[in-house]
């Protein structure tokens, strides 16, 4: 007729605003929470996804500042230090290069770009080997190059929405007064690659005259030791060897301090929210003590209280931890935006991933968490004497 | 098999209390025995021991010294003191309580207050359908579903003495069941208790101040400064 867990939910709605007091601050930590851990995860996998879409392992360029370089692969800025096309040829020998491809990258002021003008970024690659290093690349409309020097562009999706290009059109290269013809237009793929505009590497060369490259992508054997070739490319004079897992190194040691913050905001909130659950429990056992004792009248043994207490608290963390969750996944793209404003560098992609097991780890913290709080009001709850509830 | 003469034996039973440096002797040595189907009924001025002695025999409390039998057990005696778990469960096999303050759940209504005792205990023998019979009995079938808050006092009161006996207590311990009631409602009360004592063979041990309610039931004990008076 009446069970336990009926007697702790209608305790509960007895003081619904406290109740729900309390649910909203174990809502708010489960939801900082999971978002934290999804941001751990999501960061990671999103920097994996953008290096795996690079299309190679290492990348071989002028000596120059490590850092400049990490952020000149990833956001195609222009480093400007030239080396070389011939060294493709030597480089290839190396036993466990799979492909290696020559880039040069380039960048005009654009006057007409934006209020105060801006720069346009040109890859100049080789077709012969460029688009085999990016199979994943899918064309909206058009295809690649159609030989090695024509004046011909391929425009990635962002460069060309912004631009409202389509195939056909003629695009300006301002400062050198050329007109390049827009063969084909990506589909988006999410990384740096679709603010990029891309020429055939002798055509560029032709425009800008310089007769040499920038960069060279390499693409290693599946198997192959790595690090066994960036010791014998690190032997050659004036390169420099980045390779892309010490990239992602250098930009997971930057945002560690975003990480760390991020953790104590969450740390504090869930000690906010225990005090909360202690409080609360706490307060409205001391306002029961002589219903308590009715019920040790009654036959009620200490552990019997103790778990009445402890399914209240129970409730009030599956509720907050539910409600907490669900608001991190619905608005997790919020806070993907939050977390891109305070970080040195976002990978494209979703940054906050939040599934299945992460959200029963983050419900198993909150159950924890919410036991711990509830540990002291019940064992409290345990031990009134009957005696004290009666005496007026 | 025991006397049943000997349903409940206090011998020398006496309670004192610390309050800071100073010693209270609520009760004195007191001595006497109840018998099975008894309605015995406590009676005295304020602060003369009634509650105190009442607990003893309920259980709720140990005494400083003394002898309690109980249905043939030893319950206290030899200095022993029982833990809270071990008075815990002596009290469920043995006592209802019925208190001047009603102590219902206010979240609960009528029936699930009357049904609370199961979900804590369940004696052996004690079956659902005693709730709705005991509501029923003590005329509040009609007010099941109400919450606590809307009905009267005197309603309160039969809930409370409905959840006291629905794990069929061999005992009802009443400490001035209508302390809070007036005149008409502590009739009505006194009359289920008799009811209860005469027709259900219930072993009622009461105290009052109403001398109309205390003369209800078979035997009145009075009691002065800590001790009993036949
Ligand atoms: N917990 C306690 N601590 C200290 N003294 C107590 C305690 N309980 C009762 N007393 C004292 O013991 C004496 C007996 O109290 P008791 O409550 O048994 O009296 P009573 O006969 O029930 O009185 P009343 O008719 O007012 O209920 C009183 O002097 C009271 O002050
Ligand atoms: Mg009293």
């Amino acid at each position: 007729m009446i069970t336990r867990y009926q007697i702790a939910y209608k305790n509960l709605l007895r003081k619904k605003a406290r109740t729900l007091l309390t649910i909203i601050g174990i809502t708010l930590s489960s939801w900082v929470l999971v978002s934290l851990l999804g941001f751990n995860q999501g960061y990671e996998r999103a920097l994996n996804r953008d290096i795996e879409n690079m299309g190679y392992q290492i990348m071989v360029m002028a000596k120059g500042c490590p850092y400049e370089a990490a952020t000149m692969m990833l956001q195609g800025g222009t480093g400007l230090r030239y080396i070389e096309k011939s060294m493709v040829g030597s480089i290839l020998k190396e036993p466990e290069i799979d492909q290696a491809t020559p880039i040069l990258m380039q960048a005009f002021f654009d006057p007409n770009k934006g209020e105060n003008g801006g720069i346009a970024g040109y890859f100049g690659v080789d077709p012969a080997t460029y688009p085999s290093m990016k199979p994943f690349f899918r064309f909206r409309q058009g295809e690649w190059f159609h030989d090695d020097s024509a004046d011909e562009a391929v425009m990635g999706f962002e460069a060309a929405e912004l631009e409202q290009r389509e195939v056909g059109d003629m695009i300006f290269v301002p400062e050198k007064n050329v007109k390049l013809k827009v063969v084909g237009i990506l589909e988006r793929t999410g990384t740096q690659d679709d603010g990029t505009i891309f020429v055939p590497l002798k055509t560029l060369q032709k425009v800008s005259g310089i007769d040499m490259i920038t960069t060279i992508g390499i693409k290693v054997k599946k198997d192959a030791d790595i690090v066994e070739l960036e010791n014998k490319l690190y032997k050659l004079p004036d390169v420099q060897v980045v390779s892309l897992s010490q990239v992602k190194q250098t930009i997971m040691k930057l945002i560690s301090t975003a990480r760390i913050m991020v953790l104590s905001v969450a740390i504090i909130a869930i000690l906010i929210a225990m005090v909360g659950v202690i409080n609360t429990i706490l307060m409205s056992v001391l306002e029961r003590i002589q219903e308590i004792g009715i019920l040790k009248t009654m036959g009620a043994m200490p552990g019997d209280i103790f778990s009445l207490v402890w399914t209240e608290t129970l409730i009030l963390c599956a509720c907050g931890g539910v409600a907490g969750i669900g608001f991190a996944i619905g608005f997790a793209s919020a806070t993907d935006f939050l977390v891109r404003i305070i970080l040195p560098y976002a990978p494209a992609g979703g940054l906050v991933v939040i599934d299945v097991s992460l959200a029963m780890l983050t419900m198993g913290i909150i159950l924890l968490v919410g036991l711990m709080s509830g540990l002291y009001p019940a064992w409290k709850a345990g031990r009134v004497r009957p005696l004290e509830s009666i005496r007026r | 098999m025991e006397n049943s003469a000997m349903f409940l034996e206090a011998r020398g039973l006496s309670r004192v209390y610390r309050r800071g440096s100073e010693d209270i002797h609520a009760l004195h040595e007191v001595s006497f025995s109840i018998q099975r189907g008894e309605f015995v009924s406590f009676m005295g001025p304020s602060g003369s021991g009634k509650t105190t002695l009442v607990n003893l025999l309920g259980c709720l409390d140990n005494p400083t010294s003394g002898e309690l039998d109980l249905a043939g057990r030893k319950i206290f005696g030899n200095g022993n003191v029982l833990s809270e778990r071990d008075l815990t469960r002596i009290r469920r096999e043995i006592f209802g309580y019925v208190f001047q303050n009603f102590y219902l759940i206010p979240t609960l209504t009528v029936l699930e207050n009357v049904a609370l005792p199961f979900a804590f205990y369940r004696k052996p023998g004690a079956r659902l359908e005693e709730v709705r019979r005991l509501l029923a009995m003590l005329g509040m079938e009609r007010r099941m579903d109400h919450l606590p808050a809307q009905i009267s006092g005197g309603e309160m009161q039969r809930v409370a003495i409905a959840r006291a006996l629905v794990n069929r207590p061999e005992i009802l311990l009443a400490d001035e069941p209508t302390g809070n009631l007036d005149t008409t409602r502590s009739a009505e009360i006194g009359e289920i208790l008799q009811h209860l004592n005469r027709n259900e063979g219930l072993t009622i041990i009461m105290v009052s101040h109403n001398p109309n309610l205390a003369r209800l039931g078979g035997r009145l004990i009075e009691m002065r400064d800590g001790k009993v008076f036949k």
